[in-house]
């Protein structure tokens, strides 16, 4: 999968999940700062990530990808 | 063969009202995240002198009432509750002898925040094989005597509270009332949800509860509705643990229920463990959002970890 490709499909969860339109996802977007998404949303979106690219994001990983970037590096580095 | 049912059902709330904004004088807390991460404004605490006991009673006679029967009707008394101040005698048979009822089957059952519904299908297993006619099914929770005031991620969650059913048998030819119940446990993560030994207080991984909340539970409600015979379309009410708004959305949103059919008497009555789904069951009979004769889920969940969920008809 490209970084491309996993972005796209990244920004279609958070766009179900939180609600962000998907053309607000950049690379850079801080995940609190940036789009209003707190940790509780970030598990949720751990996980259709793990649905969606079979890469698991445990509890312990999720505090440290802080943008967007930082999980489309983590999935590709993962898959 | 004969079947069971829900006969009536009623709730107890203690009188003091706690705001967040109470609570974000006693730790660093503030309206703003409890309502947005949890999704409760205020919630009740029992009086210092209030015991698991009296909510329990006040919860069962109000069940009793509703069910149009008398205390002499019942022959088996079931409380769920995992914070009861004494291991005995059981709440049950204290809460029997209270309201009059005359030497009944008597246990407190302890499934945590499952507590509830694992009591309904005990207490409807019993009366379908003839063990008791009419049960009195009560789930009562004081989880102020267990919170440590100074962890901000429980002590905003937990409140006190307790709420009833009676179970009865069906009518000759009508139909079950309470489907199978569907339940289970993951002792693997029983370190998730705590209160160790006789004074420790409660401590949970909130993170990891909430993940699991919302990854496992959603097929455990879609097995009771396929048990009894009824698709989630057809769910007229989802009452589910209301352990956390987030997570009560999440999974409603996975069943498909529209958000209008869903209990969120967290909103007010915060976290009472087992006492939650029945408190929230009388809630929405309270907002007539009920709707007598049709199928309601109801799913319980927490500490265990432990699971239930059945459907049942709504008296």
């Amino acid at each position: 999968m490209t970084d491309q490709e996993i972005l796209a499909g990244l920004a279609e969860i958070i766009e179900e999940i939180a609600g962000t339109p998907a053309d607000e996802v950049t690379p850079e977007a801080n995940f609190v700062d940036d789009l209003d998404i707190d940790s509780l949303s970030m598990v949720e979106i751990a996980v259709a990530a793990q649905d969606k690219f079979g890469v698991e994001i445990p509890d312990e990983q999720l505090k440290d990808l802080k943008t967007v970037q930082d999980v489309v590096t983590f999935v590709s580095k993962s898959s | 063969m004969t079947g069971a049912k829900i006969l009536g059902f009623g709730g107890y709330q203690p009188d003091q009202v706690v705001t967040n904004d109470d609570l974000a004088k006693l730790v660093e807390t503030s309206d703003e995240w409890i309502r947005t991460r949890v999704g409760i404004q205020e919630r009740r605490f029992a009086r210092e002198d209030e015991t698991v006991a009296d909510m329990a009673e006040a919860a069962g006679a109000k069940a009793i009432a509703a069910s149009g029967l008398e205390p002499s009707d019942i022959d088996l008394v079931i409380v769920a509750t995992c914070s009861p101040e004494s291991l005995m005698p059981t709440v049950a048979a204290t809460v029997a002898h209270r309201l009059g009822i005359v030497a009944p089957g008597a246990y407190d059952l302890n499934a945590a925040c499952a507590g509830f519904c694992y009591a309904v299908g005990a207490a409807a297993d019993s009366v379908r094989a003839g063990s008791a006619r009419h049960a009195l099914v009560i789930g009562a929770e004081k989880m102020t005597s267990w919170m440590d005031w100074s962890d901000r991620s429980t002590c905003i969650i937990f409140a006190d509270g307790a709420g009833a059913a009676v179970v009865g048998p069906t009518a000759d030819g009508e139909r079950e009332g309470i489907g199978p119940i569907v339940w289970g446990s993951a002792g693997d993560q029983g370190h998730k949800i705590v209160i160790e030994g006789r004074t420790g207080k409660l401590t949970q991984d909130g993170q990891a509860v909430f993940r699991w909340a919302t990854t496992a539970l959603a097929p455990v409600a879609l097995e009771a509705c396929r048990r009894a015979g009824v698709t989630p379309a057809e769910i007229s009410a989802f009452i589910p643990h209301q352990a956390n708004l987030r997570i009560i959305e999440a999974i409603a949103k996975k069943l498909g229920i529209p958000r209008d059919r869903v209990a969120d008497d967290i909103i007010t009555a915060g976290n009472t463990s087992s006492a939650s789904v029945p408190l929230a069951l009388s809630r929405m009979a309270e907002q007539g959002r009920l709707q007598p004769g049709k199928p309601a889920l109801l799913l319980a969940f927490g500490a265990g970890l432990s699971y239930a969920s059945q459907v049942v008809t709504v008296p």
